[in-house]
């Protein structure tokens, strides 16, 4: 049997194909659900900026459907959005990914998970991508998913949390931190 | 239903996060112990791309521009494949590289190398029904890093792809058989297994060679799978 590729970093100079143009934005006007735009920060152990980042999103749509045919949950796919972003970090370690808040989803067994955003972090220095889910502090539903649950150290759960922006409502603030005191929970997936 | 979960990562086949002879790993590595996520909908389900994805030149690099780009010109081809062997069809490749003087089309590639306004070193395709992809490109020139005194990335052209779940991502890099940089470089030995090294190398292929063109290389890559038993009893259903 064939064993999966040996995986590697993406390097510095992954822009010229990776992240391509308007990666970031993943909803339109015509998507349903409640807009959002999330300001990300990409920090080192150091909480030095990590400014050759790559950040890739995967959501289910405001109504919990993945667009994909393993989802055979009842609900409709929103043509106007497939769930995928791709955004490259800048030179502060910042990205900005604009979409809609998804819906919650099916769990395992008769669980239900959180609305929930799942995140892809590739960096230089980053061997093989890191594993995360983003979760919206205060969210329906947080306080049941079996996947926040796997987290012992309740304190540890913070880092999954996209905070709210206190001043405008719709905007959510979310840091990736790759190692150090408040190193963010990564998953095996 | 619970979604049928995909293979776990074999032990010792992958990198470390933390490999210290690639420094840039010391400040980018997770220390906290990685928490074993049970696949669920968001693990098995992941984005799907069509044609509409591509441009017209996109698994031709030495097409994109006004002339033919310096170097030697070769055909990369081969499958993505799964941990079963079986093929992974319409499924998104992207590569990047360097030019034939080891220099990226990049701002923040300053090194004294010549660029080439006729190659930028970005592809894309999707893979066929058989798994199959193809790419011309050139072949890629060596470059050096400042990782420690006199280092020098070997030739090699990165790899991302898709496969059809979240979880069945993968980035890599091809290198070339018997490149004698390979075993002075971090990023190749962090890869454990010399087996799991050795698959990451391209072998010429004088099948895939275009007469009066360009040389053939073959290079397969294998994307996570789920377990034998459960997807071929599914299979014989249909
Ligand atoms: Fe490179």
């Amino acid at each position: 049997m064939p064993i999966e590729s040996g995986w590697a970093t993406v390097g510095p100079f992954f822009h010229a194909v990776l992240p391509w143009k308007d990666g970031g934005v993943m909803a339109g006007p015509e998507t349903k659900g409640e807009p959002i735009t999330i300001l990300g920060r990409v920090l080192d152990a150091e909480e030095n900026p990590i400014n050759d980042a790559l950040i890739e999103l995967w959501q289910a749509n405001a109504g919990g459907k993945y667009n994909h045919p393993e989802d055979t949950q009842s609900g409709e796919i929103d043509p106007s959005f497939q769930g995928f972003g791709r955004v490259a970090a800048d030179a502060e370690g910042s990205f900005t990914v604009k979409t809609i808040k998804p819906g919650p989803v099916r769990g395992l067994g008769n669980s239900w998970q959180a609305p929930h955003i799942q995140i892809s972090v590739f960096a230089r220095g980053v061997l093989k991508r890191l594993v995360t889910r983003l979760y919206f502090e205060g969210g329906p539903g947080n306080e049941h998913d079996p996947v926040l649950a796997l987290i012992e150290d309740e304190e540890r759960r913070e880092t999954l949390m996209a905070k709210p922006d206190p001043k405008e409502s719709g905007r959510w603030h979310f840091t990736l931190r790759l190692g150090g005191p408040r190193e963010t929970v990564f998953f095996d997936v | 239903m619970d979604p049928i979960p995909y293979r776990r990562e074999t032990p010792g086949t992958q990198p470390p996060a933390l490999w210290p002879d690639y420094r840039s790993t010391v400040l980018r590595s997770p220390r906290k112990p990685l928490i074993a996520l049970p696949h669920t909908l968001s693990e098995v389900t992941g984005p799907i791309f069509s044609h509409d994805r591509l441009q017209p030149n996109d698994a031709d690099l030495t097409s994109q521009h006004k002339d033919r780009p310096i170097g030697d010109r070769m055909i990369v081809a081969g499958r993505v494949i799964d941990e079963n062997g079986r093929p992974v069809a319409g499924t998104l490749v992207e590569i990047w590289q360097a030019n034939s003087a080891g220099r990226y089309f990049h701002a923040r590639d300053s090194r004294d190398a010549p660029l080439d306004p006729n190659f930028t070193g970005g592809g894309r395709t999707i893979t066929d029904d058989a798994g199959q992809y193809r790419f011309i490109t050139i072949k890629p020139g060596y470059y050096p890093w400042q990782n420690h005194e006199n280092a020098w990335r070997p030739a090699h052209i990165h790899f991302s792809v898709f496969g059809p779940s979240f979880v069945t991502r993968l980035i890599c890099q091809m290198y070339f058989e018997g490149d004698p940089m390979l075993p002075f470089d971090p990023i190749y030995m962090s890869v454990p297994s010399e087996a799991g090294r050795k698959q990451l190398c391209a072998a010429f292929d004088y099948d895939l060679t275009v007469p009066g063109f360009g040389l053939g290389y073959r290079f397969d890559i294998v994307l996570r799978g789920r377990d034998a038993t459960p997807f071929e009893a599914d299979d014989h259903a249909h």
